[in-house]
């Protein structure tokens, strides 16, 4: 395959320069490049901007003519099986939200992925125990793979003092170093340069780790993601950005974000190389991932993966999405990455429909239980709001202060 | 060693203790730690080859590799968050700004990731970030900040701002060893100061942080500084002493959490208090100590409490300029005798 081979080259090329400055010799100083190279041609080069088209990948068709997923897969039936339960858990866990939400139980705004469970959802699954993910609010599915039970997502929308914040962030701003999920802070792009330090540290405590960032076409335009990137591919870190271009930031579409018709085509500027994929086939997310996570693991370094996709619903559940071109959203419908998935494991003889909805009831089941379990969660004690700025055996917690030392 | 070896190898382990410069103090702070705790690495601009800016770092790449002392590209914002995610694997990092002028890049990585992180998950960040502050030197306006007040009034951070070398290297091991975000400040007036040389312990020791310190003891007057304005100050007290007037001066050492107890006691002690900082004025961290003076010891103050700080713009370039911007002995001499007449 085609892109195979660009990442052996490009793995190679990198693997040589470092041969090359290794052979410099113990103590003396690597090789900088900066020696005066060969005389060319011309008295200035031209080089054109990356391509105009936006790449697209193929559309697997059944014998009816329906969408569905990739056959070239190593998947097994069984895992094949776990992806559909992780896909549907993603979808029923933010349908519950958004039900939560209209009962008016939810502190703040809650924000789908509507469209988009595939990208996080695959991608996620390649991964091992041992590596790390920062996903963000769109990737829900990948905080799920990693072992973050729903429970624990319900009551941090609600605020409950049960969830791993105690209240004291929301949604999916936290993390669990044992499970290799470091969550998100608002401020996009800053996630990046987290990773990096991430495996920064893996490769220095001999550690085998890859690390995964999420991001969108909006958070791709911000300093913090290009210096994260840019530092992770000079230290030629396992890194692997995937980018999901779902049209969207806020109300702001691709067309104001950046000039380039691909966000794959921004890989070139980091000097790694990047994957194209539809991100609404849940194979596929897998099988570029692994692709991805082995040449990373191998010491390639650093991967950027675009995932197409389009983000059906608004920004956040109050978002009334006036900004939506008439059309684009029953198309993207038709592309459903769930039904999808759903049609291919049925033609494709994987599952029976029996089976997919005794899953579908299992996931329905678990989604209630823990829904249930954070509503029964107390709302926080107030004064837990003092603690725990500093390590409170070194600073004291910061109690709200007394006026002339006494209390009203 | 005889000197013919320690000329021979430049950048070798340093001693421990001896007599020191403010600089070489950091220095063995930051080698004997690293020796100490494996975790601990170094990462910035310039830090490896060239052994840092102001070579507060020269020599340890030698010692430790590649692997533990990082060159970073020009990006402070992905030193600070590097550090973070290295913080988050049980490292230690200390992150170097070339100026801290260099800071301001990674205002949103220090106070929105690496100050946050406990509180809204329990993820202590145990990370230095430290580089030269300061003024004085005609650097201009952005090699010269002090930037201690951009930072107080985020909850998470630590800050610390020797003044001496003995505070120098108890400070920098006291905040490798913290489980909380550390910004060190060190004013590069300081770094090479003859007047700052002083015989330093053998012994591995920390100075708390948390902790003021009491350079001067005095009845009439308190003079409330840090850095480079502790020499001002004990300048001032000086020449005010000739004058019959008996000057306090507490050197604050951390600025957050900053030692309110020691202040308060210094000005029930005096009743009239001197704040003196190099940063401008307006918004410097003088109007918080002022304000907790007033709200706490207020029945002990026998005159307003006074500030002596720059002028509120940017640090200009040249010399008279600058002269003119910053707080110089006679502004302290000349406020502290009204404040001591009032």
């Amino acid at each position: 395959m085609k892109t195979t081979k660009t990442a052996e080259r490009a793995g190679k090329g990198a693997k040589d320069k470092a041969k090359a400055a290794g052979a410099a010799g113990n103590g003396a100083r690597e090789s900088n490049g900066a020696g005066v190279a060969e005389s060319g041609a011309q008295a200035f080069i031209f080089l054109p901007p990356p391509r105009a088209e936006a790449l697209s990948v193929s559309d697997p068709l059944d014998e009816r003519g329906e969408l569905v997923c990739t056959n070239e897969t190593t998947l097994t039936a069984e895992q094949m099986l776990e992806l559909y339960r992780w896909l549907q858990l993603t979808r029923l866990v933010e349908e519950k939200l958004v039900n939560l939400y209209r009962q008016t139980k939810v502190v703040g705004g809650v924000f789908r992925s509507l469209g988009q469970e595939a990208t996080a959802v695959g991608t996620a699954y390649a991964l091992r125990p041992t590596d790390f993910v920062a996903p963000l609010i769109r990737d829900l599915g990948a905080v799920l793979v990693k072992g973050i039970r729903p429970r624990d997502i319900f009551a941090q929308y609600m605020a409950k003092a049960w969830g791993p914040s105690e209240g004291r962030d929301l949604n999916i701003h936290f993390g669990d170093v044992s499970k290799g999920f470091i969550g998100p802070i608002s401020h996009l792009g800053d996630m990046i340069p987290v990773m990096t330090g991430i495996v920064l540290a893996a490769r220095m405590q001999k550690k085998d780790a890859v690390a995964v960032a999420y991001i969108g076409d909006g958070g791709m335009s911000t300093g913090a993601f290009h210096e994260g990137l840019n530092f992770a591919a000079v230290q030629r870190l396992p890194l692997v950005i995937v980018a999901e271009h779902n049209w969207y930031a806020y109300s702001t579409p691709t067309s104001k974000q950046c000039a380039v018709a691909n966000l794959a085509d921004k890989a070139g500027a980091y000097g790694i190389p990047g994957y194209v994929v539809d991100g609404n086939d849940v194979v596929a997310c897998y099988e570029v991932m692994k692709q991805a996570a082995e040449f990373a693991r191998g010491g390639g370094g650093s991967v950027l993966i675009e995932a197409k996709t389009y983000r059906r619903k608004g920004h956040a559940e109050h978002d009334d999405q006036r900004y939506i071109p008439a059309g684009e959203l029953e198309a993207w419908e038709k592309r459903d990455p769930v039904e999808r998935y759903d049609r291919h494991l049925i033609s494709s003889g994987v599952a029976t429909r029996e089976k997919l909805d005794e899953v579908l009831a299992d996931v329905r089941r678990e989604v209630e239980e823990d829904a249930a379990w954070a509503e029964s969660s107390p709302m926080p004690e107030a004064e837990k709001a003092a603690y725990n700025v500093f390590d409170n055996s070194r600073v004291p917690p910061a109690f709200r202060p007394k006026v002339f030392g006494r209390d009203e | 060693m005889s000197t013919a070896a320690k000329k021979e190898h430049k950048s070798n382990r340093p001693e421990r203790g001896g007599v020191v410069t403010f600089v070489e103090a950091i220095r063995q702070g930051l080698w004997e730690e690293m020796e100490r705790d494996p975790s601990v690495f170094l990462i910035g601009e310039d830090v490896g080859s060239y052994g840092g800016a102001f070579k507060v770092t020269d020599g340890l790449l030698d010692e430790f590799g590649e692997g533990r002392v990082v060159d970073t590209p020009i990006s402070e914002a992905a030193i600070v968050g590097a550090a973070c995610g290295a913080a988050l694997m049980g490292m230690r990092p200390v992150a170097e700004f070339q100026f801290i002028d260099f800071i301001t890049p990674a205002f949103d990585m220090l106070t929105n990731y690496a100050a946050k992180c406990r509180y809204r998950w329990g993820a202590g960040i145990a990370a230095v970030f430290r580089g030269p502050c300061g003024a004085g030197v005609h650097a201009g306006p952005f090699h010269s900040l002090n930037a201690e007040a951009f930072f107080m009034n985020t909850a998470g951070l630590k800050m610390v701002e020797p003044s001496t070398a003995y505070d120098a290297k108890g400070l920098i091991k006291a905040a490798i060893r913290d489980p909380d975000p550390v910004l060190f400040f060190e004013h590069k007036k300081l770094y090479r100061l003859p007047r700052l040389r002083e015989e330093i312990p053998e012994d591995d020791y920390t100075v708390e942080i948390g902790r003021a310190r009491t350079r001067r003891e005095g009845r009439d007057l308190s003079i409330i500084t840090f850095g480079a304005q502790v020499l001002t100050a004990l300048d001032a007290a000086e020449e005010l002493e000739r004058e019959g007037l008996d000057i306090e001066v507490i050197d604050l050492r951390t600025l957050a959490p900053m030692d309110k107890e020691a202040i308060l006691a210094s000005a029930r002690r005096t009743s009239k208090v001197l704040i003196l900082h190099e940063a401008s004025r307006t918004g410097g961290i003088g109007g918080e100590i002022a304000a907790a003076i007033c709200e706490e010891a207020f029945e002990w103050l026998d005159a307003p409490v006074v500030r002596v700080a720059a002028t509120d713009t940017p640090v200009p370039y040249s010399p008279p300029l600058e002269e003119y911007h910053l707080p110089q002995v006679r502004d302290v001499v000349s406020a502290a005798r009204r404040l001591a007449a009032y």
